[in-house]
């Protein structure tokens, strides 16, 4: 198992910069998921850490090892592919087997280690069995068995969740995060579910237009996103932004919105007149009659326990998240209130986070 | 089976649809089936039958042909017939019905033997080199691919008898005139091009993920070719070589052009078989007959490949 440390990486393909001076350390046996929508560098990113693509500039190293440009041959690392990759021309048992017989491991010592990661995974009984008669669950298993039978290095992982229907990949989830508990295997995981990273990682590397936008355990960029695309992408609905005009002193408590002052975690940074961002999650938004910002319910979506409020504001549409007892009348006019010690302030331009008290509770500061 | 009561499906053929496509394919088997029966039947008639009209359906079997396929005979008059001992084997004693007596071997098999040689020869280095360039124009960054690409097929483009003279110039100068070696480089030119454009469809569709699981495992990338993409390319290498064989086979005009003696293939041997009174027509057709087994043997083992090659790997896309 090893320390991965990915320093100022650069790819470009022709004119298409796809990563762009990414930097993250994966510590041994942690799991970090790398985040991001589609076509934002994740998957170049860790294919340059297998060593399938060469980067432009940057380095790689594994334990401390300058890897940069060595094969992925060299590099004894073990990557599952998002359709798993599994050779159909031999069954379970030798896709499984494979990886050692380029060791020059024996038969039966081969053997041995194959029952031994078929029996981990709870495929012993497909052994024989041809890899194209499998269901997608299977399949998986089979193609994580290719990756823990070596004991690699570290494992990278590229979406290997994607292929599966939603009631597999919940199983998945669990059974993916038990097997990193058990072999505390260093694992890099590409994906651009939220909810996977977020029941998977300890740590998540948010990715957008070839940036690490934030690099933070779950809790962390759930509740102190980084910027505003870290805020807008990751939460179920997003977090609402309120956009307004001042300034920010150090110390300062409060922010003016309209006619009102709004209280915020104290602010560690000042700013000068500029356009800002007060960003708040759905569920910080409290109703009160006397509430700072006032709007009409605009529709609800009710989601079992709690209910999604849609409320036209003169800032836009916010959504509230509020328990599914209270009810609604559309058209109604409602007071909103923020929970103070919980709101993110955002500089629009370069859409960074501005630094508040919010920052220093988190473990990652 | 549906039961007629129940309501016909719509994607399935009626019964009246079927046998009328049934018709159709037992009425083109037919058509196409004809003139080779009809060789296969000549090569068994006598050559008096064989010329004789209107044509004989019904005939006497006669082996004939091939005796005369496979030997030279001289004439002698009856009273040396007599003085020698009894016939040595069938075809001696065919021969001297007609007052003849077998003079030597014939130069079929040496013939065969080239075909075998240059045709097989020229279809493993054509399917060999075309893998190897199909799998590098599918997975690498070749510069000017597609140019490269066309310029391949642009060999195709034109009959390659067109450029028969500058050929039959160079080997003559460079001395592969009348060779196997040259036979074969000839054909494998003509068929790489077809090759490499047949096998990039089906590598192409072999996802890359295979090999880089592969060489992520430990294996390097030619390994991971011969262990992972050459296994799940053998449809299109089996079709892909079926094709180069054919037509190396099968080929006359150079083979007429550029061999007369030491590399002759069998097609421009067989036509020429002189009998008495002109072409012995039962020999030319055991001649024919036989020069279409290795070829049949051939297309009948690799079937089942040819089949799956051509509906999963050149038409899918």
């Amino acid at each position: 198992m090893a320390q991965i440390k990915v320093e100022a990486l650069d790819k470009s393909f022709g004119s298409f910069h796809a990563v762009k001076s990414a930097s993250f350390t994966v510590e041994d046996g942690q799991f970090l998921c790398l985040l991001g929508p589609s076509g934002c560098g994740k998957t170049t990113t860790l294919r340059m850490i297998a060593g399938l693509e060469l980067p432009t500039a940057g380095t790689i190293r594994l334990d401390g090892e300058d890897v940069t440009m060595n094969r992925a041959s060299a590099r004894d690392i073990a990557f599952v592919f998002q359709l798993f990759a599994l050779y159909p021309h031999m069954n379970v048992r030798r896709n499984i087997g494979f990886p050692l017989k380029c060791e020059g491991i024996g038969a039966a010592e081969r053997d041995r280690r194959v029952v031994e990661a078929a029996r981990i995974l709870r495929i012993s009984h497909l052994l024989d069995r041809s890899v194209s008669g499998l269901a997608g669950g299977d399949r998986q298993r089979v193609a994580l068995g290719r990756a823990i039978v070596r004991k690699p290095k570290c494992f990278l992982m590229d979406e290997p969740l994607g292929a599966l229907d939603t009631e597999m990949r919940e199983a998945m989830i669990h059974e993916l995060r038990a097997l990193h508990d058990r072999l505390g295997a260093t694992t890099v995981y590409v994906t651009h579910d939220q909810l996977e990273a977020m029941a998977m990682a300890d740590r998540i590397a948010v990715m957008n237009n070839g940036v690490v936008e934030q690099v933070a355990s779950p809790r962390d960029i759930y509740d102190r996103p980084a910027s505003l695309f870290v805020a807008d992408f990751i939460g179920s609905p997003p977090m609402n932004f309120l956009p307004f005009r001042g300034g920010l002193l150090t110390g300062a408590e409060a922010i003016r919105l309209g006619e009102r002052d709004v209280a915020i975690p104290a602010a560690r940074e000042a700013m000068t007149e500029s356009e800002l961002v007060l960003g708040v999650r759905p569920e910080h938004v409290r109703f009160s009659d006397r509430g700072m910002v006032r709007g009409e319910i605009y529709g609800t979506e009710y989601l079992g326990t709690t209910q999604i409020v849609t409320v036209t504001t003169h800032y836009g549409p916010l959504k509230a998240r509020s328990p599914s007892s209270n009810s609604f009348r559309i058209g109604e006019t409602i007071g909103l209130d923020f929970r103070p010690d919980t709101l993110s302030i955002f500089d629009k331009a370069s859409g960074r986070a501005i630094r508040t008290a919010l920052h220093e509770g988190g473990a990652h500061g | 089976m549906t039961s007629a009561t129940a309501a016909h499906s719509v994607v399935e053929p009626t019964a009246t649809t079927r046998r009328f496509a049934g018709s159709l394919v037992v009425l083109y088997a037919l058509i196409t089936m004809i003139p080779l029966a009809w060789i296969v039947l000549t090569a068994f008639k006598s050559p008096d039958d064989a010329i004789s009209y209107p044509p004989k359906v019904m005939f006497k079997p006669s082996l004939e042909g091939f005796c005369n396929l496979f030997t030279t005979r001289s004439r002698q008059t009856p009273e040396f017939i007599r003085s020698l001992g009894p016939p040595q084997g069938l075809c001696d004693s065919i021969a001297r019905d007609r007052n003849m007596v077998v003079a030597g071997p014939s130069n079929y098999v040496p013939r065969f033997i080239n075909s075998l040689i240059i045709a097989f020869g020229s279809t493993v280095l054509a399917v060999a080199l075309g893998t190897l360039s199909a799998y590098g124009f599918s997975r690498f960054r070749v510069p000017l691919k597609d140019d490269l690409l066309f310029f391949i097929l642009s060999t195709r483009m034109m009959p390659p008898i067109a450029v028969a003279i500058p050929i039959y110039l160079m080997y003559r100068t460079i001395g592969l005139s009348d060779t196997r070696l040259g036979m074969i480089l000839l054909y494998t030119s003509v068929n790489v091009s077809l090759a490499v454009w047949l096998l990039k469809g089906f590598i192409d569709e072999i996802p890359r993920e295979y090999e880089e699981a592969a060489m992520i495992d430990g294996y390097t990338r030619f390994q991971a070719f011969v262990k992972v993409v050459l296994p799940q390319a053998t449809t299109g290498i089996a079709a892909t070589a079926i094709f180069c064989l054919i037509f190396a086979w099968n080929e006359y005009a150079f083979a007429v052009l550029l061999t007369s003696g030491n590399a002759q293939t069998a097609p421009p041997f067989i036509p020429i078989i002189i009998g008495e009174g002109g072409q012995d027509w039962p020999a030319v057709a055991a001649g024919t007959t036989l020069f279409l087994v290795p070829i049949v043997v051939f297309t009948v083992l690799l079937r089942k490949h040819l089949l799956r090659g051509i509906t999963f790997g050149a038409v899918r896309k």
